[in-house]
């Protein structure tokens, strides 16, 4: 034994310490990985020693290579046994490395609960200290139960060393465990009276970081932070708590006149940066939280802007950056204390930091008025040209395009000229913006026309200029302005003749087809207008010429391939050509040609429609058929009395008609689903698609003919799916329910004779479909009690289908089908965000608030709306949990109603059909960069074309190339990752060869793949 | 709160990395890199604060070695900007020698100070009192 460990510790002067370890690896700069590689064998040996001491060290070196980026969870075991050494020198690697490895899915630190309860109590408080610091990383739910208790007893320990940290862990085990909160806060409101700083510093800390998530709770406290501020010296505390407060004085406007005072005392007495920037950030917000109309704190606001002009005018960049930050808030409420440091922000437009030129133009945004429009614009302007850095120069650009409008002509004149003068810049994004204010201001503008159609002229005479890389940077649909402006307006052209050669040179058949579309319909504009001004000079050889003009210039754009631009342009030809013959034979023909165009196109209000008076008589809100059952539901109580009488008369009557018409319209609504591409049918499985669902052999994608392959992108839009759908209810239980809802009826007297039974459910087969996830409804979302009065049955059946956007945003629209027969409203959706996928809620909402579906829906309505979710990694499927949240109301209770669902973002749903050339598809193979992987499908007894007809479909791929039974085929995700896929058969056995850049991506893809064809 | 606090060198390589809130070790090495890409390069005259996704980047260079602290939208940037520079007071006071082999003891140091995410002691005796009673026991 004594010669085993003198041996052993020979054997350690040879291993490797971290120091050695650190060295080496910097003298391996060449070979690093096999050189560590090397190390973690060494590693391996040295941990399955007994000796303790070469254990820890072997950990410490992990630790560090775990920094490194290397997985270590192999070690987690001897990790726990460094861990439980009683000295503390190995104890504290221990931890380290724990603290640093372990998180909620370790599964060895189940076996840590003793030891760590072990070394809370220890009577040597750095042992407390290095087991409550490890604990603060890697608490699990379980842990933070088994030792909230003890943790809450060190809260009261004797040292103030232990009491900090153990205030400062409780907050984890809230977050784990929040069941321990209540019998802990007590003494944590002890806490912020310790004689301590340090201990009360950490109890503000937790306090402020609770009520961030929920501040209702904690307003009680207020007064006692009242009085922490005021008598505190910590300007570290002192920031946590004015922070505090400023999430309190939203909800309690009254601490919000209390804290102005003691807010401006630290503002004028404090000398930290930190304290001054957090006082006036938070004297902002309360300001903004207060009602308007308080003049007594003009001065308040007047301080916070002055501070923050000596923060903007510092020569430290930092500062300066907070400044211009803090005074955008205020910039919101009011902008006339901000406007007068104009000159100042302008300054910042000089700086070198992009960044403080962003905030400098953010504000300059808000600023702008009647009266410092043209000084503004005018150093914009020379910014433009200047300005270096891209997203600073489209921010730039945006700026004037969308803020430095709407005041008077003269100023239009000049936004005009300005937009003008950014088409000539290039390297913008913003060509569609300009196009449509450059649109806008035209249209409403009458006084301005005039100059508008001249420059609007001169761009188009121009074009040939811009047209090099224009169509790349999305400028050219400034011309789609010009054109619709110049032909709408032409009578202001000084000569129509010139713009019309302008419009129809050759090189405009390389513009993009809508913008083509609007040059052909306005050449036949112009057309008019010269005509009439010909035959107002009696100059018929002229206008013949302007025909013949036509006639040969239009059949280019007759042969385009855009059909609207083609459909356009043969039809004008051939009035053209008529004019011609009638020209030839003297006939008078400008007044009717001009006739076509008669007429002033208005902008329209986007409330016009609601403003149009409803029609004597007509009533909007009566049902022009019956609804599918209990129409009644959603009549207010009291309407219903008035309007039974009626209903007596008419509804018997009407109903069978009804329910024929309804089956008939339910009937073509399913023809009509089948024979849409866009609509998939949602059922329990995908293979259902194919071979349950009536009609669906009519799904074009299933006849694509593959030879064809660059046809199949058409189908992208088609396939983002997911879907929820709740499960029914049995139907022995709803037939039951409507028996007694029956009876119910009767008993009230309604009158109303449903013969309809449960045929509403049966009918709609409910739609089912792809990669959505079924949640079953919660049992107390539904009527459990059979005496209940509530008649409402809401099944329903969501659809969602994602379509992806650019970046990491992803579109996902929800069907929401009111299956039952009772009115929904209010829905509210709600989704619990992932750290990678979080729904996008309007600003100033919190993380955890639900949206407000726009519409309710009466029964046996669908309605669409679109949710938007940003996503970070797109490599890994996600499920997404979330709630609807609606009111149920019927004829004589409205309930609130809950409905769990899940969302599921399938990998294949960030993919993108994106046709891929073969030469461009073997430079990608050969580059090297793509990470393969295979897969091979037994039993598949399908054509192989539509083995790949469903791959495309299903997981949005293309086809590069296809010889005999083996297809090359290619798919792109949303965040440009490449995914090619190559796909073999014979006899019944399909292998895929797969490669993309993202390993993990393709892997999911695969099994997603995998799942479609084991679904066959 | 304070989600995580690295040290860079020069060149990019983190030296020193500590996440308050667990993050896969396979993430880590990406938004190591897009922290450093956003820092890094900026120039001497540029302010201290860069937005990156969902929080804000505090970082002070000091010669070679770069302190990156990732912090939520509700914490205060210049108080942040105040504790990289006691930490690095710390560091200082206490080594004398290079203290890339000693990264453990820097990770004791940065355990005293921030806790939880939260800044928990700024005092640099205190801070330093574990770390020699350790010490004090490596030599007995």
């Amino acid at each position: 034994m004594a010669l085993k460990i003198v041996k052993g510790s020979i054997d350690r002067m040879f291993d490797k310490n971290l120091q050695d370890l650190v060295r080496g690896i910097r003298n391996h700069k060449e070979d690093e990985a096999k050189y560590i590689s090397t190390c973690i064998d060494e590693i391996k040996q040295e941990l399955k020693q007994d000796n303790i001491a070469v254990k820890a060290n072997a950990v410490c070196k992990l630790t560090y290579l775990q920094m490194l980026g290397y997985d270590v969870s192999w070690a987690a075991f001897n990790i726990v046994e460094v861990m439980s050494s009683s000295k503390f020198t190995y104890k504290r690697i221990g931890y380290l490395a724990a603290s640093q490895c372990f998180h909620e899915g370790t599964d060895v630190i189940m076996l840590t609960t003793n030891q760590i309860r072990k070394d809370l109590s220890s009577p040597n408080q750095y042992d407390t200290g290095v087991a409550l610091t490890g604990l603060s990383c890697f608490v699990t739910p379980d842990l933070a139960r088994d030792l909230a208790n003890d943790i809450m007893t060190l809260m009261s320990h004797t040292k103030p060393y232990i009491r900090k940290k153990a205030v400062l862990i409780m907050y984890k085990v809230f977050l784990k465990y929040p069941e321990s909160l209540r019998p802990a806060f007590p003494r944590l409101k002890e806490k912020l009276e310790d004689p301590d700083p340090g201990v009360q510093s950490a109890a503000v800390n937790v306090i402020c970081e609770l009520a961030r998530r929920n501040p209702k709770n904690y307003l009680s406290l207020a007064p006692l932070f009242f009085k922490l501020m005021t008598s505190s010296t910590n300007n570290w505390v002192l920031i946590k708590i004015i922070k505090l407060f400023g999430a309190l004085t939203p909800l309690e406007p009254r601490l919000g006149k209390k804290l102005i005072e003691p807010l401006t005392n630290l503002i004028h007495s404090t000398s930290a940066m930190s304290l001054l920037y957090e006082c006036v950030n938070t004297v902002i917000a309360v300001l903004i939280s207060l009602s308007s109309g308080m003049p007594n704190h003009s001065a308040s606001i007047q301080l916070c802007v002055q501070k923050l002009r000596i923060l903007i005018e510092d020569s430290d960049q930092n500062l300066k950056y907070l400044g211009l930050l803090a005074m955008s808030k205020i910039l919101k409420t009011h902008p006339k204390s901000v406007q007068s440091h104009k000159d100042l922000i302008l300054q910042c437009l000089d700086d070198k930091d992009e960044s403080i030129r962003l905030r400098a133009l953010d504000l300059l945004y808000g600023m702008v008025s009647k009266k410092n429009l043209m000084e503004i614009v005018k150093k914009l302007m020379l910014h433009v040209d200047k300005a270096e850095g891209t997203t600073y120069r489209d921010e730039l650009q945006h700026t004037c395009n969308t803020k430095l409008c709407n005041c008077s002509t003269l100023i239009l004149l000049r936004y005009i000229s300005i937009l003008v003068e950014l088409t000539r810049l290039e390297g913008t994004r913003h060509g569609h913006l300009i196009a449509s204010q450059m649109l806008d201001v035209a249209i409403r503008v009458k006084a301005i026309r005039a100059f508008a159609v001249a420059q609007m002229a001169m761009l188009l005479d121009n074009a040939h200029l811009l047209t090099g890389n224009m169509q790349r940077n999305g400028i050219c649909e400034v011309l789609y302005a010009a054109a619709w402006i110049c032909g709408e307006f032409s009578e202001h052209l000084e000569d129509p003749n010139q713009t019309l050669e302008a419009m129809l040179r050759p090189k405009v058949a390389t513009l993009p087809g809508h913008i083509q579309a609007v040059y052909v319909q306005n050449a036949a504009k112009l057309f008019a207008t010269v005509l009439r001004k010909h035959e107002g000079a009696t100059d018929s050889q002229a206008a013949q010429e302007t025909s013949q003009l036509l006639v040969e210039r239009l059949p280019l754009f007759v042969q385009s391939a855009n059909l609207e631009v083609q459909e356009r342009a043969s039809c004008i030809l051939q009035l053209v050509k008529y004019i011609q013959k009638l020209q030839q034979k003297d006939v008078e023909v400008a007044e009717e040609v001009s006739a076509l165009f008669a007429g002033e196109l208005n902008p329209v209000a986007p409330k016009a429609q609601k403003k149009v008076p409803v029609p004597e008589g007509l009533d909007l809100d009566a049902w022009i058929n019956e609804p599918p059952s209990e129409s009644e539901s959603e009549d207010e109580k009291p309407k219903a009395v008035f309007a039974k009488e009626e209903t007596k008369h008419s509804r018997p009557r009407h109903t069978e008609v009804d329910e024929k018409e309804l089956a008939r319209r339910r009937e073509a609504r399913k023809q009509e689903q089948a024979n849409n591409p866009f609509y998939i049918k949602s059922s329990p499985s995908s293979q259902k698609v194919y071979q349950d669902a009536p009609g669906v052999e009519h799904i074009p994608v299933v006849q694509i003919d593959l030879s064809v392959p660059l046809k199949v992108p058409g189908m992208p839009m088609s396939d983002q799916y997911l879907k929820l759908e709740e499960e029914r209810r049995q139907k022995e239980k709803a037939e039951k329910k409507k028996k007694e809802k029956k009876k119910k009826r009767e008993k009230h007297g309604k009158g109303k004779k449903h013969d309809s039974g449960p045929e509403s459910e049966e009918d709609i087969t409910p739609a089912h479909h792809v990669d959505i996830v079924t949640e079953e409804m919660p049992e107390n979302a539904l009527p459990s009690d059979d005496d209940d009065k509530d008649p409402n049955d809401p099944h329903k059946v969501y659809d969602i289908q994602g379509n992806l956007q650019d970046g990491s945003q992803v579109v996902v629209s929800v069907i929401f089908e009111n299956k039952s027969d009772s009115f929904l409203k209010s829905m509210e959706f709600n989704v619990l965000d992932s750290l990678n996928s979080k729904l996008q809620r309007p600003e100033g909402a919190g993380p955890h608030d639900g949206l407000v579906v726009p519409f309710q829906l009466p029964p046996g309505v669908s309605n669409e709306a679109r949710f938007i979710f940003s996503v970070q990694s797109i490599v890994m499927p996600q499920k997404l949990k979330g709630t609807l949240t609606f009111i149920v109301k019927s004829e004589d209770s409205s309930t609130h109603e809950k409905l769990d669902f899940k969302l599921h973002f399938t990998c294949t749903s960030y993919l993108i059909t994106t046709p891929c050339y073969s030469d461009a598809y073997a430079k990608l193979l050969e580059s090297g960069d793509l990470k393969s992987s295979s897969l091979r499908l037994e039993g598949v007894n399908m054509p192989f074309h539509h083995l790949l007809a469903r791959i495309c479909f299903h997981h949005h791929f293309s086809v590069v190339e296809r010889i005999d039974s083996c297809a090359s085929m290619y798919s792109r995700s949303i965040q440009g990752h490449h995914v090619c896929l190559l796909v073999k058969t014979a006899d019944q056995t399909v292998s895929i060869d797969a490669k993309c850049d993202e390993p993990s991506l393709l892997g999911n893809v695969l099994d997603e793949i995998k799942q479609t064809f084991s679904q066959c | 709160m304070i989600k995580f606090l690295l040290m860079v060198n020069k060149q990019g390589q983190t030296r020193l990395s500590k996440y308050y809130e667990h993050v896969d070790i396979g993430k880590r090495a990406v938004l190591e890199a897009d922290v450093v890409k956003g820092c890094l390069f900026r120039k001497k005259e540029e302010c201290s604060f860069v937005e990156y996704k969902d929080y804000k980047l505090v970082y002070r260079q000091y010669a070679a070695l770069f302190i990156v602290v990732g912090i939520t939208d509700n914490e205060n940037e210049l108080s942040i900007y105040e504790l990289v520079h006691n930490f690095v007071e710390v560091l200082d006071k206490y080594f004398s020698r290079v203290i890339m082999f000693n990264l453990d003891k820097v990770h004791i140091i940065l355990d005293e100070m921030i806790l939880n995410g939260h800044v928990v002691e700024t005092n640099k005796n205190r801070i330093l009192a574990p770390l020699l009673a350790l010490d004090k026991m490596a030599e007995s």
